[in-house]
């Protein structure tokens, strides 16, 4: 049987791969029919509402819950003390869930009620006396990391919790070869990540110990297991199924309310379902580390770059676990550098536990780097995308974290960039144009699928990873690839944990990279039995069988003078040939490659009132190979999209007080749909050579390059540089008026 | 919590004045409905005012136009006569939220909110409207900008509701704008909210003139010495910039999370130019 191996996916004609067909689960979410994380009810079920505390640092002293309790129709109440005693690693998701005597961040958990409905569980919240002595906190990255600064929490002696050092060469000797030096800070502001379904779950635990859950996540795996350690049961005795999800872009790759909803169903003998509001959202999910990073680069005249250092401080909360180590890792990807250090801190500050975002730390660390480099540029007088040409990674260069690259993309998204008529176009007067380079490593992970061959010829596959941005679709086309069969004929689902073997969480743009290679493996063990059963039919060894356009061939004249046998004729034979036919895969996917990107946007700057407004722009990015080009294109334009809004308005903003602001969408201010042009794609395809159709990631990589590409478009607009994101107008016209 | 929806003003003065407990007027609920989902108000009463007739009219009046206090803003847009004499005020309403709360949201709802942000009242202010207040003790009109009197406060006493707004009749060859400043197009809340109202003589002249700003005090700003410093002008650059820095000068603004002291006080002034351009421009003929 044909190995993908054999293929070479440069010139490779695929049939399915690559076309644009219609989604699977497209007709349920446009007319309502999908069920998302709140759409489940069960019989008995009953309202949970959590109780929030109002302090960025607190110390609780007092939980009085009596007259929650003694409530008609309230069915349970629970505080950290209804929760086992944790010994491993789950301590710090558990604490973020519920405080554990201390108050760590605004809109952290206290206690929880559930109630025989959505008003009296509410009635109930306000019942319950929390008693508080109030703590010094702080919330600003440079201001926590600073000697002397109010500790986080108590029995830390310092806020700085790690520190981490990438890099290579000897940065001070080549600052000496340099001949132009370019050292500038910048700021970012923390972001949330917006999905628009707030998180939601329904859980039940029976007095038999098991439990089921239901609920918004891009990991029911990883509920399982989290939930699992945290309530001291096997994993065994808690199924998780994953709902339809709207929006997750790495938020929702941990638990927030399902250890509380299992608690209580606990305590209560019934389903428990909690919904978080849209101000629990803000205040108690994670969002994005804010950070503070100085960068220094240094180039000869002819544009060389010989030097780069980057010191990054990220805050992520009250925990540690910033994950500025990918910021460190990320900051310098993009070039081919003799000299380069990142030293990442990790800070601690009085605000919610981080969460992952989208190629979670690599942006900021972009934003400074490329905007340092657009500064070089200048210096030089050198063409900024000739620049990047010089100085770009490439196959063959060792990379600033480690890992020398295999065969890249970047050279080739730049290539694209001078050739795209963006590039050349000419620049309306008062409009800036900018560019910015950017990386994501992907990832691969364990991965578990199955494939059934129904008897009339279709296809059941499942998946384990949830479905974020249309893979099941991605999914059914790398099935019906392999197996030769139409698009229409097979159906993925996303089967519950008791269904599959472990998946790791949809994260690191790993979906289609490695529930794509377990799924074209199971379809490829389904053709292997497929053949047995052709090969069984003949009489002939299996080894004389070929699988080709969705049929079973006799392997040259040698095999014999045999008819093709059909996928459907043997689907339709199975019971009488030796019983269903399915294929399994079960793996830990190595080989995902990385994907780099290119970002040109224009701006125009309102001088009088320093807002901006986008006026065009292009995502350039290698994808590999484009298994459905309508989502890998969609993926580019809903990252730059959330790119532009952190570059331009998007911020937590908190108080002198500590307490968040802005907790809700009116004041949190993600882009709407008329603030931006039509974003223009360019999908590149240079195969992976880790994955049988060429698969990289591409999810995270276009959120990379905007923060950098509108400043720099800023830049050429009203000529102020902006260094501190979000870049809104406030912050604009008072450096243009600072400048005038 | 009871829902009543009376058919005549008197039976919602009545309920409204009747109530012991927190009684709430709803006319399109769009900021109602809100505060009830998120427990910010706990009425004991919501008296629904859109099944009174006259609630939901545009009708004109001596020259002028009265619109009840329930009536949405889609409604105004559709109504061309109304939009042809006051395009300020249209725009205004026609910057109320999605175009779902458009067709539910009231410039009476607005004014009744009091938020110093609403678009719709410096455009109100701008226009010389008056509010028709009916209560336990009858009906009275009150300049539209003495209505507000604090954040989320006004002078409506217990029991008393909007029954309608009243844009007055004016001379030919006056025409109003409204401008308001966002960080985004649409969806958002006016960090700075500016109307300008003008009448011009057959010459081009300024002859009458009222600006009026939000979101730079906690109410609605009339700006006299803007207006003084445009009338008798045809908006040359010495009268804008003399526009500009009254109504600077006229800002009381606070630094939060929308935007800083100064930052008001400078786009105040940019937003009174542009506006007093539109409306001259639309007074004069040459635009809409």
């Amino acid at each position: 049987m044909p190995l993908d191996a054999q293929h070479d996916n440069h010139t490779r004609e695929f049939k399915v791969v690559g076309t644009r067909p219609v989604r699977p689960d497209g007709l349920d979410k446009v007319t309502g029919r999908a069920r998302y994380g709140a759409d489940m009810s069960l019989p008995g079920m009953i309202f949970g509402e959590i109780v929030r505390a109002n302090h960025a640092h607190a110390k609780i002293v007092k939980i009085d819950t009596s007259a929650a309790e003694a409530l008609s129709g309230v069915h349970a109440v629970v505080t950290r003390a209804d929760f086992p005693a944790q010994s491993d690693g789950m301590v710090d998701i558990l604490d973020h869930c519920m405080a554990d005597g201390e108050v760590l961040y605004d809109g952290h958990a206290v206690a929880a009620v559930a109630a025989s409905s959505k008003a009296l569980a509410r009635k109930a919240a306000a019942l319950i006396k929390v008693e508080y002595e109030v703590l010094p906190h702080v919330t600003d990255v440079d201001e926590a990391a600073k000697p002397g600064a109010p500790l986080v929490k108590q029995g830390i002696e310092s806020n700085i919790v790690a520190t981490h050092e990438f890099g290579h060469g000897d940065v001070e000797k080549g600052f000496t070869e340099a001949e132009v030096i370019v050292e500038r800070s910048y700021t970012t502001e923390a972001t949330h990540q917006g999905y628009i379904e707030p998180h939601a779950c329904v859980a039940t635990l029976g007095g038999d110990g098991v439990a089921d859950i239901w609920c918004c996540t891009q990991g029911h795996f990883m509920v399982r297991n989290t939930c699992a350690a945290i309530m001291g049961m096997n994993a065994s005795q808690i199924r998780v199924t994953a709902s339809e999800i709207g929006g997750g872009f790495g938020g929702k790759t941990t638990v927030y309310i399902e250890p509380t909803a299992l608690a209580l169903s606990k305590k209560a003998g019934r389903p428990v379902k909690i919904v978080m509001n849209r101000e629990d959202v803000f205040r108690a999910s994670g969002p994005t580390a804010s950070s503070s990073i100085d960068i220094k680069i240094g180039a000869k005249k002819d544009g060389t770059l010989v030097a780069g250092q980057a010191t990054l401080r990220y805050q992520g909360g009250a925990w540690g676990g910033s994950i500025v180590d990918f910021g460190a890792m990320a900051a310098f990807a993009c070039y081919d550098m003799p000299n380069v250090k990142a030293v990442g801190i990790d800070v601690l500050a009085n605000r919610p536990k981080l969460a992952a975002y989208r190629a979670p730390s690599a942006p900021m660390a972009a934003f400074a780097v490329e905007s340092a480099v657009n500064e070089m540029c200048d210096e030089l007088g050198m063409d900024p995308l000739d620049f990047r040409l010089k100085n770009c990674a490439r196959a063959g260069t060792k990379s600033s974290y480690g890992p020398t690259y295999g065969e890249i993309g970047l050279e080739a998204t730049l290539e694209a960039a001078k050739a795209h008529p963006h590039w050349s176009a000419p620049l309306p007067e008062g409009q800036g144009r900018g560019i910015a380079c950017g990386f994501w490593f992907n990832f691969g992970g364990q991965t578990s699928s199955s494939l059934n061959i129904n008897e009339d010829g279709t296809v059941g596959l499942s998946v384990g990873t949830p479905d974020i941005g249309g893979s099941r679709a991605a999914m059914c086309q790398m099935a019906a690839e392999a197996l030769g069969i139409p698009y229409e004929k097979v159906r993925a689902i996303v089967a519950d944990t008791a269904s599959l073997g472990y998946n790791d969480v949809t994260d690191g743009s790993r979906t289609t990279f490695a529930s794509g290679l377990a799924v074209i493996n199971s379809a490829n063990q389904a053709v292997e039995r497929l053949c047995e059963r052709a090969a069984q039919t003949w009489d002939i060894p299996a080894e004389a069988v070929e699988w080709k356009d969705g049929a079973a061939h006799p392997a040259g004249a040698n095999a014999g003078n045999f008819e093709p046998l059909s996928l459907d004729e043997l689907a339709a034979n199975s019971g009488s040939t030796g019983g269903p036919i399915s294929g399994h895969c079960e793996i830990n996917a190595d080989g995902a490659g990385v994907s780099f990107g290119t970002h040109i946007c224009d701006a125009e700057v309102d001088k009088e009132t320093g807002r901006t407004t986008i006026t065009r722009y292009t995502v350039i990015q290698d994808a590999g190979k484009a298994i459905h080009p309508d989502y890998v294109e969609g993926q580019f334009q809903g990252g730059a999209v959330q790119g532009i809004g952190w570059a331009l308005n998007e911020e937590y903003i908190y108080g002198e007080d500590g307490r968040l602001q802005n907790a809700g969408f009116l004041d949190y201010r993600i882009p709407v749909a008329s603030d931006l042009p039509m974003i223009d794609t360019q999908i590149l395809e240079i195969p992976n050579p880790g994955h049988p159709y060429g698969v990289r990631g591409v999810g995270e990589t276009p959120i990379v390059p905007p923060l950098a590409a509108v400043a720099h478009a800023i830049t050429g607009s009203c000529g102020q540089r902006m260094r501190a994101i979000p870049m809104s107008p406030p912050k604009v016209l008072a450096a243009i008026k600072a400048a005038s | 919590m009871r829902f009543e929806a009376p058919e005549t003003v008197e039976a919602a003065v009545s309920l409204m004045a009747g109530e012991p407990g927190n009684a709430q007027a709803l006319a399109g609920g769009t900021d109602l409905l809100v505060q009830l989902k998120t427990g910010r108000v706990s009425p004991d009463l919501i008296v629904d005012l859109k099944r009174i007739p006259s609630m939901v009219a545009i009708t004109q009046e001596d020259g002028g136009f009265r619109l009840g206090g329930a009536v949405p803003a889609a409604d105004m847009l559709e109504d061309d006569a109304l939009k042809a004499a006051w395009p300020g005020i249209c725009e205004a309403a026609h910057l109320v939220g999605s175009t779902q709360v458009m067709g539910r949201a009231s410039l009476a709802g607005n004014l009744c909110t009091s938020s110093p942000a609403a678009d719709t009242v410096p455009a109100m202010v701008a226009a010389s409207a008056t509010a028709r207040i009916v209560g336990p003790d009858g009906s009275r009109d009150l300049a539209v900008e003495d209505v507000p009197s604090g954040v989320q406060k006004n002078s409506l006493k217990k029991g008393e509701v909007v029954e309608s707004i009243y844009l007055p009749p004016r001379p030919a060859r006056s025409s109003d704008a409204y401008l308001r400043f966002i960080p985004r197009t649409e969806m958002d809340i006016a960090v700075v909210g500016c109307g300008v109202s003008i009448t011009l003589d057959e010459g081009g002249i300024v002859t009458d003139a009222k600006v009026a700003l939000g979101a730079v005090a906690i109410t609605v700003q009339v700006v006299e010495a803007g207006a003084k410093a445009i009338i008798g002008s045809k908006l040359e650059d010495a009268a804008l910039d003399a526009l500009a820095a009254a109504c600077s000068a006229a800002c009381k603004p606070i630094n939060d999370k929308r935007g800083t002291i100064e930052f008001r006080t400078d786009v105040a002034g940019v937003l009174a130019k542009r506006a007093a351009k539109i409306a001259y421009d639309r007074a004069a003929g040459v635009t809409a």
